[in-house]
């Protein structure tokens, strides 16, 4: 059994303007002690997915309308709200992206860790306050015991991110999902929480699902990616596979556009136009408008997500001819 | 913060200098307060001149402001014309006014808050639409309407309570005049804590809060409440002065003989040691209410510091 199965997942923003359709049919799984990328472009439902999953999704204007969440073997969507806010926290936790916005600016460090063990667990205010210096120790916050009592504005970006893990990782979760975790973060320190994030993973045997939109922290720590695009996953694969072979054009674009040290000189391919608006997605192949390989099947019919291998899934009708031109 | 609060206590010395002597150019220049002693009559001359070099009045505007200022600062306010010390007045009246306004104060904000946060969580809806109105309608009904049609039905028609306080002052007696003297500032607070509890419930740190696996009460009281206060504690020091003085209304029609209704009063007979010692008082209520104000900024939020 999966840690976590998302099954053909819906979801869509009402708004003045129309109905904005942010993801459309996402299926993906993660397993204990696995990483899984998501990765994409700002709109494509990554974000919108993990919240689905969280179950921190803002209704109205957003709604489910349709799929299944099923986490160690219960559906989510259809739990009673109780039972789904003693999950969120303690079985799986999220970590976002600016922790400076995302930890409460009036309550001290200390507080909004020691409030986890206080609210699930029944912990005294001394032992939920030891617990907390505890827990800023583990993510390797230094003199933690005398800065247990500071709030967030006077730590630094990558220490606040370390405060951020720990709150999440608190009451030792099975699942943790990470909104792009270093995207606020300076080059250096990026890599230091990476680091960090994936020793505590292996350390808890978590599955990790990170959101990225850097192709390069992917490379690093993921076990496998999956491509989104305008609400769908287009590709799955294992990181090295996908790295070395994308069956997905979108995917190829993505790889495409990042500097190599190996190519100088020369112009950087890049991805033409603009992702879709999610309120008029183009029919048929939701990627078409910008294909270099698009032909009129594409205009026409949504493709299915085919499959590559046995780990391997693309969304595209061309995917053996992506395949083949290797 | 030692040094911003005595900095901060300084800076009143100016304010404080400014306003007391407009009240007292103001109060002084209005009419001559030794022929508004004689009522009707006109005055014997020599003793009118008498009465005025006893009270200083025949020395030029600013020697008599410094006169007078000198002896407030020994604590003699002068006396009112009916011989009484304004000093004993004040006894009387600050205690209950001071307690009509903590009644005012304690309605304000537990209504204004519990509406606030009600409607902020639910704008658009009917009841965030129907508790807009009526904050518009108290807001637009001046006081002395609301005040007189209480006393006239919960009072008189229905025999509910007393129609005026008794000079004891009991505390039950005061639910009433406090509920009406609150009510403007009350809307006001609803209104405030709705738009600011709006605005902060979509922060990222309420999600953060949700995502912890918070319960919803918590998430509202200490996350969202607690960063929302700022705007609305601002408002409530403010508002402490300004009920006190605004008390005069409320004060008339409950019979309180409070600060307002003595006020009134000395405004009434041109009593003049009555108007500027009750008003000197109340600016330093004001500019000290302010300074609290000010400091409880850093104790709703860290990030604020005094230099």
């Amino acid at each position: 059994m999966s840690l976590l199965e998302v099954r053909d997942l819906h979801v869509e923003f009402h708004t003045r303007d129309g109905v904005a359709k942010a993801v459309n049919g996402v299926d993906c799984g993660v397993e204990a002690g696995e990483t899984l990328a998501v990765l994409g472009e700002s709109g494509s439902g990554k974000s919108v997915t993990a919240q689905a999953i969280m179950g921190i999704l803002d209704t109205p204007p957003g709604r489910i309308t349709g799929g299944e969440i099923v986490f160690q073997g219960r559906d989510l969507l259809t739990l009673p709200g109780q039972e789904r806010r003693r999950i969120r926290g303690a079985k799986m936790a999220m970590i976002f992206q600016d922790a400076l916005s995302a930890l409460n600016p009036v309550l001290s460090v200390g507080y909004q860790l020691a409030e986890m063990f206080r609210v699930h667990q029944g912990a005294s205010r001394k032992e939920a306050r030891a617990k907390a210096v505890e827990l800023m120790e583990r993510v390797r916050i230094p003199a933690a015991r005398q800065r247990v009592g500071d709030y967030p504005h006077q730590f630094s970006g990558g220490m606040r991110q370390r405060i951020m893990i720990a709150m999440a990782l608190a009451l030792e979760p099975d699942l943790i999902i990470a909104d792009e975790p270093t995207t606020a973060l300076d080059v250096t320190v990026q890599a230091q929480v990476m680091e960090l994030l994936a020793d505590l993973q292996r350390e808890f045997n978590m599955g990790l699902i990170l959101i990225t939109h850097d192709l390069g922290v992917v490379a690093d720590v993921a076990d496998r990616i999956a491509v989104m695009y305008a609400g769908r996953i287009v590709e799955t694969a294992p990181v090295k596979e996908l790295y070395k072979a994308p069956a997905h054009p979108y995917t190829k674009g993505l790889l495409d556009s990042i500097p190599r040290l190996d190519q100088k000189g020369g112009q950087l391919d890049v991805i033409r136009g603009m992702p879709p608006n999610l309120q008029q997605i183009p029919p048929g192949c939701a990627y078409n408008p910008r294909c270099p390989m698009a032909r009129a099947v594409c205009r026409r019919d949504e493709p299915p997500l085919y499959e590559v291998s046995a780990l391997r899934a693309s969304a595209c009708h061309f995917w053996e001819e992506m395949c083949d031109a290797r | 913060m030692g040094r911003y609060v005595v900095r901060r206590l300084l800076q009143m010395v100016p304010v404080f200098i400014g306003t007391t002597f407009l009240i007292f150019v103001m109060v002084y220049a209005v009419g001559d307060p030794v022929n508004a002693m004689f009522g009707d009559r006109a005055p014997d001359p020599a003793t009118a001149a008498q009465l005025r070099a006893e009270f200083n009045l025949d020395k030029p505007l600013w020697q008599q402001y410094g006169l007078y200022m000198g002896k407030i600062f020994s604590g003699d306010f002068g006396n009112a014309f009916n011989g009484q010390p304004v000093t004993e007045l004040m006894a009387t009246a600050f205690p209950l006014t001071i307690r009509l306004t903590l009644v005012a104060v304690v309605i304000e904000i537990i209504v204004g808050l519990v509406l606030g946060v009600l409607t902020g969580l639910r704008r658009g809806r009917p009841v965030d639409s129907g508790v807009l109105m009526l904050t518009l309608v108290v807001i637009s009904v001046p006081t002395f309407v609301t005040g007189t049609v209480f006393q006239y039905l919960l009072g008189v028609r229905w025999g509910l309570i007393a129609p005026a306080v008794s000079p004891a002052a009991p505390l039950g007696q005061l639910l009433l005049p406090g509920l009406v003297l609150a009510l403007v500032s009350l809307a006001y607070v609803t209104r405030l804590t709705r738009t600011s509890i709006a605005e902060n419930s979509r922060a990222d740190y309420v999600r953060t809060a949700v995502a912890k696996g918070l319960p919803r009460r918590r998430v509202t009281v200490r996350h969202l409440l607690r960063n929302s206060l700022i705007p609305v504690v601002t408002f409530l020091g403010t508002d402490v002065g300004t009920l006190m003085a605004g008390a005069l209304v409320t004060e008339r029609i409950f019979n309180i003989h409070g600060v307002g209704f003595q006020l009134w009063q000395g405004i009434v007979r041109q009593n003049s040691p009555t108007v500027v010692g009750f008003v000197t008082v109340l600016v330093i209520v004001f500019l000290l209410a302010n300074l609290l104000v000010d400091l409880l900024y850093a104790v709703l939020d860290p990030r604020i510091r005094y230099v």
